[in-house]
């Protein structure tokens, strides 16, 4: 009503009326850029002063459901033979395996992939996608294997019974089940893993929650693991999101992968 | 005009202590492989993080899809109102508790954590389809044992609920080898599996690895009591199994040709059923030529009618070509590498696009056999302890019109 009103005592000729409404969408334009320029300056200068990790939670706090963690990785960066993210994790997270072990844990690894038609090459690293669907949640029938609410996929090894149906259902063999018994040096706090329970790769939640990013993100030489939080569009992966393609493995799945590259062969 | 049946305990015999015996080793022999493999973790299994799913499942998964088969003999009785079917109403609902008691057995004992079977009873995720079955698998028992109540009570008010509990349970069963089936139909990322055609195959093997195996037990009972077993009831009954078990392999030929018209899926195909690796051949000659072409050819085979020799036979050749079938079903569909990458060659630590290899333990079959042992056992106790084996099932006694067949058939033979 008070619009309608105010629109009403402002009615006057159509020609000085027409000035004063181009004048009001200059000024009006004028804000705009400058509250553009604001913004975008005060954001860049944000992002160059941001830490790369990301903001710790306290203890005791609610996760935020409004963060989805991800990941983006460059894989014209990731060259053949490198393995320091899989090291990385396998210190961080307290497993080892022998190449080519079938019973080994293993959290993230190094894929080679070679197209047999062009011979076109390419290595990169897999590990648990962080599916927004995720294949192994849905099909976990005591709901060990779960989401939380950022986003990140893992298992309560304390609910898992060892049923083995989510390495079944996950498309990416992202899971490992735990075949013998963990010898007390690779224990972990943060990173339990039991004997018949299914674990794995987990985002390295604790470092997350205390502010920091993954350990595999960490050690790469060549900073081809972004981390960061994909609902955010300010956040540095969601900018790079936006520049370049990015992929998903096996995007057909309609799994909506938490983890995309920049190149799939 | 009907007659009416007559159940009667079993014997105490020495076969029937020796039988108890011998399961009772196998039932040990399964549980002291069970604390061996929980003790020393999957690590002294065949399995591995390529082949999660083993020999046990093997024989849980057969056991679970034949329970419900197994009660279709009641069903055929009950909810078909086949005279001849109606004195095995009984002894099918207890050996269709006692086939699924077994397998649950052996799935459970194979958990990587069974002493947290407390957690699968307590924590459901409603969208799971193995949640579903722990409800479908424990309410297949309620509904059985109601069913066999209604069967086995002296009270007439008890008794006139024998159809509609019969009813339940024959839709019960058929909601449940749906669940069993679509554990495999509903995984996406599989190349074997991930079609719904897993569910109603299940069904249609259900029905014939069920009936074969109540066969076999049923005239073992019977025989090994001194209890007489008409030829023409048998013999019908291998009938029906031949054409249960030309249905399952019709489904199974179904998915083959399914995947092979889909070129996403085709290289996993023809990796299972055309490679000439040990998959192929147990499909081709374990499943269709043994367990499907031979044990056609001996039910509807004129001696079938004078002799319990070709239908029992057949129903081993069932079971066995079965086996075959679930070995390759979920071993050989586990065995081919998830495709992470289509079109593309992969390779890594982790064994990402090899063929995975896989050779069953001897605590896996030991398990397995304990479980098949425990149904045994639940069946010669139950036929010991209740009423439920029929003092005769002569082709004249169980029905007149099978006599009169058998009558027509010999005198066919003769002329």
């Amino acid at each position: 009503m008070t619009e309608h009103s105010a629109s009403n005592e402002t009615r006057k000729a159509p020609e000085s009326a027409a000035a004063e409404m181009d004048a009001a969408r200059r000024e009006f334009m004028r804000n705009i850029a400058a509250a553009s320029v604001l913004s975008l300056g005060g954001g860049l200068t944000l992002y160059a002063a941001a830490p790369r990790e990301a903001l710790a939670k306290k203890p005791g706090e609610p996760l935020d459901p409004k963060k989805r963690w991800g990941m983006l990785i460059d894989t014209t960066k990731c060259t053949s033979g490198c393995e320091k993210c899989v090291e990385a994790c396998k210190k961080e997270n307290g497993w080892e395996a022998e190449p080519g072990s079938r019973t080994d844990v293993q959290w993230i690894r190094k894929v080679d992939v070679k197209d047999p038609a062009t011979g076109f090459m390419a290595s990169l690293p897999v590990m648990r996608q962080h599916c927004a669907n995720p294949p192994c949640v849905d099909v976990c029938p005591t709901g060990a294997s779960m989401q939380r609410a950022d986003g990140i996929v893992q298992v309560n090894m304390h609910t898992c019974i060892g049923c083995r149906y989510c390495m079944m259902a996950c498309p990416y063999k992202a899971r490992s089940f735990v075949h013998e018994d963990i010898p007390e040096e690779r224990k972990r706090f943060h990173a339990p893993m039991g004997k018949g329970c299914v674990t794995s790769c987990n985002f390295c939640a604790h470092r997350v929650d205390s502010g920091r990013i993954p350990a595999c993100a960490e050690a790469c030489p060549e900073g081809a693991m972004l981390f960061g939080d994909l609902n955010d569009p300010n956040s540095a992966i969601s900018q790079r999101l936006k520049e370049i393609p990015s992929y998903q493995i096996r995007a057909d799945l309609g799994t909506d992968n938490g983890i995309r590259y920049t190149r799939l062969p | 005009m009907k007659k009416r049946t007559h159940y009667e305990l079993l014997q105490s015999g020495a076969g029937y202590y020796t039988a108890l015996i011998g399961m009772g080793l196998l039932i040990v022999a399964g549980l002291a492989a069970t604390w061996y493999m929980e003790h020393y973790g999957h690590i002294v299994t065949g399995m591995s993080n390529e082949i999660v799913w083993g020999m046990p499942h093997v024989f849980a998964v057969f056991m679970i899809v034949a329970a419900s088969g197994v009660l279709n003999v009641a069903s055929i009785g009950t909810v078909f109102g086949k005279a001849p079917y109606k004195p095995l109403g009984r002894l099918s609902a207890v050996m269709a508790a006692a086939v699924l008691a077994g397998g649950l057995m052996i799935l459970v004992l194979d958990l990587g954590r069974p002493d947290r079977l407390i957690v699968a009873m307590t924590k459901y995720n409603f969208k799971s389809i193995f949640a579903w079955n722990i409800y479908l698998y424990n309410g297949f028992f309620a509904v059985v044992l109601l069913y066999l109540y209604t069967q086995l009570s002296s009270k007439a008010g008890v008794r006139r609920f024998y159809k509609p509990a019969g009813t339940l349970a024959f839709v019960w069963r058929l909601i449940l080898t749906t669940g069993t089936g679509s554990i495999f139909g509903w995984l996406v990322a599989r190349q074997a599996y991930d079609l719904a055609i897993f569910a109603p195959m299940f069904i249609a093997l259900s029905f014939s690895f069920g009936l074969a195996v109540f066969i076999l037990l049923m005239v073992a009972l019977m025989r090994g009591d001194d209890r007489a077993v008409g030829h023409e009831l048998v013999a019908r009954m291998g009938r029906l199994l031949g054409v249960f078990v030309a249905s399952a392999a019709y489904f199974t030929i179904v998915w083959m040709l399914t995947d092979l018209y889909a070129a996403e899926h085709r290289s996993a195909v023809a990796y299972l059923f055309a490679s000439g690796n040990i998959y192929s051949w147990l499909y081709w000659v374990g499943f269709i030529g043994l367990g499907t072409i031979a044990p056609l050819l001996l039910v509807f085979s004129n001696s079938a009618r004078s002799s319990h020799a070709p239908v029992i036979t057949a129903a081993l050749l069932v079971i066995l070509g079965g086996m075959a079938l679930m070995y390759f079903i979920i071993i050989g569909g586990q065995s081919y590498p998830l495709v992470l990458f289509p079109g593309m060659e992969e390779s890594s630590s982790f064994n990402d696009g090899m063929i995975a290899s896989y050779a069953p333990s001897l605590p896996e079959i030991l398990l397995g056999l304990g479980g098949v042992a425990v149904a045994v056992t639940i069946t010669l106790v139950a036929a010991k302890t209740l009423h439920i084996l029929p003092t005769t099932l002569a082709d004249a006694e169980v029905d007149p019109h099978l006599a009169a067949e058998a009558e027509g058939a010999g005198l066919k033979k003769a002329a």
